[in-house]
């Protein structure tokens, strides 16, 4: 039986950790439980959900920064965003179909999992745009690392190491993003047919132009429809119908480039970023491989030889999302074999929980790397009381 | 100038120098370490020239496993290390002590390897910053941070200062532009940081080590991402009555959807300043100057500058100068880029680098007037207007013994009151010593310890870099 704590600001949250401490009992953080599946199972009686403390702190849109406390929908912080023409820079995913979830994405868990959408290409990673936090660490003390500007090298970048902890450093209670303009055009382009090698060719040329591409993925024919290569450029109309003419010129030699319809492209780059093409059938295990773009086709075909997996390409090649059935490992030898092959690493995100406590969610770490990790770890939270185990054991 | 502390040298490590030289020779061929002090007085300080101290030895490794090599044999005798790009550093980031063997990256200066199709290059950490731009830019790439002293300065050096640059409102600055690092730790471990792919897994380490002042390890080698340069890009000057008007202008241009590559800004005796030695035909009737500069194809730069020009005319803009050829381009960014050296021509200054919310800044400008004339100088204000990254120059006069420590309070009061409107001490330079003693003002007891005890896990016998970035009280984590 988890019981549930909803602190109602940074100070009762404090003083929950130090009582938790107190007794030796860990928490398990969540912000709109959307996520739920990702990470390897925490064992703790306490769930802290950051729901209660929510609200934008800060927005200055000729600053280019929005603020907000940990529990603040996603949606309140676009739906703000949108209304002064602005948006985050790197399209936040939203799991919910991937995981079969309800509930509400909240802005600290995407702080605190630095994960990306397709946008991410161009605009940079999620801790890219995080420019400030506040947390409370694992012994119940609040502390503050960066802030409201963009430009800011004073002290250590704790900003960075808590985006992609998972909350295993620290309970986020407050985040700054710095924002980007909404584009006033958007044009998805495409090209049908092409094989994976060849696609990945194809987006490596419109990322090596001139033309800002902020989106490259590549779909190998999933439910029998034909490859489709998509690429989406943004910005002012004047730059979108020039950028898009050059585009299919220099783009050629790969077929005739058409342009998917406004609707359909946004909700299929929600597909994409989301995971969700890959959300069906809910009993295979789905891996993200981060790899050498080039490379990542060879790595997708290394997988094949040896077990059933579908997969598609994001950050024109950079990222594979790849479905594969939940026998044995689950493809974790060979899939991360083959991810290292190609300069990369791969994460299972989404496994039955049995699987998740078995096999390594995230990347193993090198000895080095793992010493080092646990001596952090222990400098933000002593006790292990936050997220114990989540990321790796003992972490 | 006097009012920095260094720590006092351990007479019991000075006392072992013969020892440690003999020991750190057989680690290292005759050319790769200093030892005499005609030599070592070259590496006494760097761009923060007011503060020097000659070091016990210097060392200049050819690669990591020499890196690896000094660094156990130091760490294993106690004696505090002090890491070395270019020496650029304007914060004293490179500034050794007596005590300290500094190791330099200068001999590790090789691009080991560009990948157009995955869009990075691989250099160690002693290749120049503007070096990989002009490895690459033949085939129309670019490395985006650009630093003004990038003619000189390491990429080791910038991933230590986390370095920024003009350009970064668009490209970001350094911590943006890393995939992987070769990192040396403190005793002498070698680690592997990220790589060719966007991310690297677990937590983020480069990010940590990206602005960490040379205290976390040292870097050899570095993957960094290169990028397409643009079409295209032309700068724009405007001349405008007052620094409010162009500070209004620019909330406007990016309240507007526009994100310029640049957008620089001088105050009067800046404009001053640069047109007496630039000559660039800067207006000199008006109160603020601002270059903005757009990328894209000729028609797009076409289309962006009418926008802004139309913004800047709402917002009473009495000089409009748009670069029409390569020559006028040059001359517009001749008077910026030689902002520094200009001065220095005409007073000794110390820079500062603090960064303000952009929209404090005809408050902050007013603000730095009135400090700088309450101690009697004079300021001449240049900045990163996008972004709020300011760099008043205070001028003064090093022969008179009082002004030069007026400057450096002055100085101390404007980060005070960068800090005070939520800005902070440092935008791009770093903290280096400089700065150090006045993380208080930003930091309280618990978040210093925190940033303390994760440098700890580093390097909890304080060997690396050691009397940088923090307090020299209060260190017990």
């Amino acid at each position: 039986m988890i019981v549930v704590r909803r602190p109602r600001d940074e100070e009762e949250l404090a003083a929950l950790v130090r009582e938790a401490g107190g007794q030796g009992a860990p928490l398990t953080i969540e912000g709109g439980g959307t996520r739920k599946g990702l990470g390897r199972p925490v064992n703790a009686g306490i769930a802290v959900s950051t729901g209660a403390m929510s609200g934008i702190t800060l927005y200055e849109p000729a600053e280019m920064v929005i603020g907000a406390r940990a529990g603040t929908p996603l949606a309140v912080i676009e739906a703000a965003l949108a209304e002064k023409g602005q948006m985050l820079g790197f399209e936040p995913p939203d799991f919910r179909r991937l995981y079969g979830t309800d509930g509400t994405p909240t802005i600290g868990t995407v702080a605190a999992g630095n994960l990306s959408g397709s946008r991410r290409l161009w605009g940079g990673a999620c801790r890219d745009s995080l420019i400030g936090v506040r947390f409370v660490n694992g012994t119940g003390e609040i502390v503050k690392s960066g802030g409201r500007v963009m430009k800011n090298v004073t002290g250590l970048d704790l900003v960075k190491l808590q985006s992609g902890a998972w909350g295993t450093l620290g309970v986020l209670t407050e985040v700054i993003f710095k924002v980007v303009p909404r584009p006033e055009m958007t044009e998805t382009l495409v090209i049908e047919g092409l094989s994976e090698a060849r696609a990945i060719e194809a987006m490596s040329a419109a990322v090596g132009s001139p033309f800002e591409i902020t989106g490259a993925a590549h779909l190998p024919g999933l439910d029998g429809t034909p490859p489709r290569t998509m690429l989406r450029i943004e910005g002012f109309a004047f730059s979108v119908n020039y950028r898009t003419g050059a585009l299919a010129g220099l783009l050629r030699p790969f077929g005739a480039l058409g342009r998917l319809d406004a609707p359909e492209a946004e909700a299929l780059w929600h597909d994409v970023s989301d995971g969700a093409l890959l959300a069906e059938p809910r009993d295979r295990a789905i891996w993200r491989l981060s790899v050498k773009p080039g490379e990542a086709a060879a790595a997708v075909a290394a997988i094949r030889a040896t077990r059933q997996a579908t997969a598609f390409y994001d950050w024109a090649g950079g990222l594979v999302w790849l479905a594969t059935p939940e026998t044995g490992d689950a493809g974790a030898a060979v899939i991360r074999q083959a991810a290292r092959q190609a300069s990369g690493y791969a994460t299972l995100l989404r496994a039955s929980d049995g699987l998740r406590a078995e096999v390594p969610v995230f990347e193993p770490e090198a000895a080095p790397i793992a010493a080092l990790n646990r001596r952090i770890k222990a400098s933000f939270d002593p006790e292990g009381l936050l997220n114990p185990g989540k990321m790796h054991a003992g972490l | 100038m006097g009012a920095i502390a260094f720590p006092t040298p351990q007479a019991e490590i000075l006392a072992r120098r013969e020892s440690l030289l003999a020991g750190l020779a057989a680690l290292l061929p005759p050319e790769c370490l200093i030892t005499s002090e005609d030599e070592r007085r070259a590496y006494e300080t760097d761009a923060f020239t007011a503060y020097r101290r000659v070091p016990m030895a210097v060392a200049l490794p050819r690669n990591t496993a020499e890196v690896s090599a000094v660094l156990a044999y130091c760490h294993e005798q106690g004696v505090p290390v002090v890491p070395r790009g270019a020496g650029t550093s304007l914060a004293g980031g490179a500034i050794p002590q007596e005590d300290a063997v500094v190791i330099g990256v200068s001999k590790m200066n090789r691009i080991l390897e560009i990948d157009y199709a995955n869009r990075f290059a691989r250099v160690e950490a002693g290749v120049t910053n503007l070096a990989i731009t002009n490895t690459v830019s033949a085939e129309g790439f670019f490395y985006a941070p650009d630093p003004s002293s990038q003619l000189a300065c390491t990429i080791g050096g910038n991933i230590g200062m986390n370095s920024g640059g003009a350009h970064c409102l668009k490209y970001g600055v350094t911590t943006n532009n890393i995939l992987g690092v070769t990192l040396v730790l403190v005793d002498g471990t070698v680690v592997e940081i990220g790589g060719p792919a966007m991310d690297a897994p677990g937590y983020d380490l480069l990010g940590l080590v990206c602005g960490s002042e040379g205290q976390l390890g040292i870097i050899t080698e570095a993957t960094v991402r290169i990028l397409r340069m643009a079409e295209g890009a032309r700068p724009v000057l405007f001349g405008f009555p007052t620094s409010e008007q162009a500070g209004e202008a620019v909330a406007a241009i990016i309240a507007a959807g526009i994100v310029p590559v640049a957008m620089e800004f001088m105050d009067k005796p800046a404009i001053e300043i640069c047109e007496a030695f630039a000559k660039a035909g800067y207006p000199m009737d008006v109160e603020a100057l601002l270059i903005i500069e757009v990328e894209g194809s000729d028609s797009e730069m076409d289309a962006t500058l009418a926008r802004i020009v139309a913004i800047a005319r709402a917002h009473g803009v009495k000089t409009v100068r748009e670069s029409k050829s390569a020559m006028e381009t040059a001359a517009i960014w001749k008077g910026r880029k030689s902002a520094f050296g200009a001065t220095g021509r005409i007073a000794d200054y110390i820079c500062m680098d603090g960064t303000i919310p952009t929209g404090q800044l005809p408050y902050v400008l007013r603000r730095i007037d009135e400090i700088v004339k309450h101690y009697g100088l004079r300021v001449a204000n240049v900045f990163h207007a996008g972004d709020g990254n300011l760099h008043p120059l205070i001028l003064y006069n090093v022969n008179d013994p009082g002004e030069a420590e007026k400057a450096e309070e002055a100085g101390n009061d404007i980060l005070k009151l960068c800090v005070e409107v939520g800005g902070c001490l440092t935008g791009e330079h770093g903290v280096g010593i400089e700065k150090r003693d006045l993380m208080h003002h930003q930091f309280n007891r618990v978040d210093l310890q925190q940033q303390l005890r994760v440098r700890a896990a580093f390097d909890a016998q304080w060997i690396l870099n050691p009397a940088k970035v923090f307090p020299l009280d209060g260190r017990a984590a």
